[in-house]
């Protein structure tokens, strides 16, 4: 196989410049989605099933089905109904951006929700009775002991689960915005050349992964520091 | 409930590439798991970074990225293979098949690692009584290793089947008509992607509550005999 | 050789035909009235009359693969197909690419916008463009905007966004612009401004090198345009020709 190299240098720019949406809609979907997962997994474990009930429907679906659909469902299917065209809503759902936000935070809530829900549920029992033996209640017991120690269980799985948005986010080109995978696409419509371009978005998206991983590492060791063996 | 215009045949036909797609891509991954294991737990360092290099790459790399590459980019390696094999004449993946390769690719990753971690539960002492026994390695592996490592395996590797079944969708960007592309293709016709994306949302749901059972009462299979069991 | 063996049969069986007796046409099947697939999952339109004209005419058995517009030059050069019979414009920029027989009906550009509503033609930057991705019309609305204009994968996806409201302003090949403003979707929306005359013409892509096909197929087209049969299939879909 010989390569265009010429072609690859001179795509990088653009590519680029898609990376840099790429990393915006992930930022943005992680922490809204985090921000969203937390009052979720609290009710996940709730003792009342009704309320277990409700985000119990929103993960399943969310993480039963394709993103790819939900994606379409969400930019394509809602515009089929004139009350969604003619509601207050439609100047957001109907930007390609927001809709990819939007998908995409429901996206990794879902994930992050049940991520949550296990490390809340793994808290040691005898760590929440004492807090109640201490007189804590409620908001304070969460607050003060169970998320913080829920958030350093979790940690290596949503770690994961970060690395995994990054790589769906891919799915943003599909609904003609420019992310990386979608400026290669805009690219290769140019320049006929699959794999250079390929090439070089993927090489793009390793880097981040490797950044990403080694970062998370980082931060794990420092969180997890008190788990560590002592080495002095 | 839903008015499929008369594309429902169409659905049930994607749905069954859908499904064959996903049995394709899960044996392959099954097969380059186990051997991606066995190359990471190998004292041969070659094998090991072929191994490290392989997961590392499927770890980072988007799924619909690797479905373009390996549809579009495959042709002059095969071509390659083909003419040291002996044929003349031009080869190429179809999209079927650039799926299946695409999504076994990416389980095997994930899969290599599900194997390793259930390898190395299995005890030390096992293998070294195996050996004492004067078993060799390949049937130490396939005594001892293997009937014990794979129950070890089950939760995790159901639930990357599950993640398999949902990439399949994205074979549909190369053209290959499974149930979300045979979607579309009723959308152009009708004019009403809400109700064929939700279809196919229905649909992916119930695939994934099939799996999720069967993925149980496999883990309860296999658990049989074991201490705890409830069967 | 027992590896190679299996490697044969893993190659044969997960890969296309060897040894193609038969002509495959690559086409995109979104793309009406030229390219599109129905109820019965099997490709039609007027490239697709087009295309089994050509192939009875040389005494070939064709064959069609669908492939997104935007992977179909790639597909081609992949050999994924041997040609393409997709409404291509012929181009300068795609004549670096790939080859092109003799043209096989003529194009040029339209824009596409809600009936009454107000589109400053003059200065379109106002407006929110929509094309297709890879197509003449991408390049002319980005051309107008910039990376402003929306670039979908199918023209069936701008006509949903355009009935959506998402743009207002499709830019858009003419003749299948008419055909979709014909349809139940296209009622209340209009032609707006002048055609855009670019002098295009639609040829079959083959690849470079490929010329003893590249002169059947013009040898053909020559024989159907001259025998009445294309006239046949023109009139199937416009009432005016479209040669």
């Amino acid at each position: 196989m010989n390569l265009e190299w010429g072609v690859m240098l001179e795509s990088l720019p653009r590519l680029l410049q898609g990376t840099l949406l790429t990393l915006e809609l992930v930022a943005l979907a992680l922490v809204a989605g985090g921000l969203l997962s937390v009052p979720l997994a609290m009710l996940r474990v709730s003792s009342n099933p009704v309320l277990r009930a409700l985000p119990l429907a929103y993960t399943f679906f969310f993480r039963g089905t394709p993103l790819l659909v939900q994606l379409f469902l969400f930019y394509y299917g809602l515009a089929q109904f004139e009350v969604v065209r003619e509601s207050i809503f439609w100047p957001i759902v109907r930007e390609a951006y927001w809709s990819a936000l939007i998908v995409f935070t429901l996206n990794t809530g879902a994930y992050t929700t049940e991520i949550l829900r296990g490390a809340i549920q793994a808290v040691p029992h005898g760590e929440v009775e004492a807090a109640r033996a201490m007189g804590m209640s409620g908001g304070t017991l969460y607050r003060r002991i169970v998320l913080p120690r829920a958030y350093r269980i979790a940690l290596p799985a949503y770690g994961n689960e970060i690395i995994l948005m990054l790589k769906a986010s891919a799915l943003a080109s599909t609904i003609t915005l420019l992310d990386l995978t979608g400026m290669a696409r805009t690219v290769i419509a140019k320049t006929y050349l699959p794999v250079e371009i390929f090439l070089v978005a993927g090489a793009i998206y390793l880097a981040l992964t490797f950044l990403l991983v080694n970062g998370f590492r980082l931060l794990e060791r420092r969180v997890l520091r008190f788990q560590q063996p002592r080495t002095a | 409930m839903f008015d499929l215009h008369g594309f429902g045949d169409q659905l049930l036909l994607g749905l069954g590439m859908t499904l064959k797609v996903a049995a394709g891509g899960l044996v392959l991954g099954l097969v380059l798991g186990l051997l991606g294991a066995t190359a990471k737990l190998s004292r041969a360092k070659p094998l090991y970074w072929l191994a490290a290099t392989y997961t590392t790459l499927m770890r980072g790399l988007p799924e619909l990225l690797v479905v373009l590459i390996i549809y579009f980019g495959t042709a002059g390696l095969l071509t390659r293979i083909a003419g040291w094999l002996g044929h003349d004449g031009y080869v190429e993946l179809s999209p079927y098949a650039a799926g299946i390769v695409a999504l076994g690719l990416a389980f095997g990753a994930y899969a290599t690692e599900v194997f390793r971690g259930a390898i190395q539960a299995i005890p030390a002492g096992q293998i070294e009584a195996a050996r004492a026994c004067g078993m060799g390695r390949l049937r130490i592996f396939l005594r001892i290793t293997l009937p014990q490592a794979w129950r070890v395996a089950l939760p995790g590797l159901g639930n990357l089947f599950q993640v398999l079944v949902k990439d399949t969708s994205l074979i549909s960007v190369i053209g290959l008509e499974e149930l979300m592309r045979k979607s579309q293709i009723a959308i152009a016709n009708t004019k009403e992607p809400f109700t064929f994306y939700f279809a196919a949302a229905l649909v992916y749901l119930a695939i994934t509550v099939i799996v999720m059972l069967g993925q149980h009462r496999a883990e309860r299979w296999a658990a049989r005999g074991q201490p705890g069991s409830t069967t | 050789m027992p590896h190679r063996l299996t490697l044969t049969l893993l190659l044969v069986l997960f890969t296309g035909p060897l040894f193609a007796e038969t002509l495959r046409i690559g086409t995109e099947g979104a793309y009406p009235p030229f390219n599109t697939i129905g109820k019965d999952g099997q490709v039609a339109g007027f490239d697709i009359d087009v295309a089994r004209a050509l192939c009875e005419r040389m005494n070939a058995e064709c064959t069609f693969v669908t492939q997104d517009w935007d992977g179909i030059i790639p597909g081609l050069l992949a050999r994924k197909y041997d040609a393409i019979v997709a409404s291509m414009s012929i181009t300068e920029e795609r004549k670096r690419a790939v080859a092109f027989t003799d043209p096989y009906y003529s194009n040029s550009l339209s824009l596409i916008a809600k009936a009454g509503a107000k589109i400053d033609t003059a200065n379109l930057a106002k407006h929110a463009l929509g094309a297709q991705r890879a197509t003449i019309a991408a390049d002319h609305a980005t051309e107008l905007v910039g990376d402003d204009a929306k670039l979908y994968d199918t023209q069936e996806n701008a006509y949903l966004d355009l009935g959506a409201g998402r743009i207002d302003v499709l830019v858009t090949d003419t003749l299948p612009g008419y055909d979709w403003l014909q349809s139940p979707q296209g009622q209340g929306y209009a032609f707006v401004g002048d055609k855009i005359d670019i002098d295009d013409k639609i040829g079959i892509a083959l690849r470079k090198g490929d010329d003893g096909l590249r002169q059947r197929l013009n040898a053909a087209l020559k024989a159907i345009v001259d025998d009445g049969t294309y006239a046949k299939i023109n009139a199937k879909y416009f009432p005016f020709s479209i040669y």
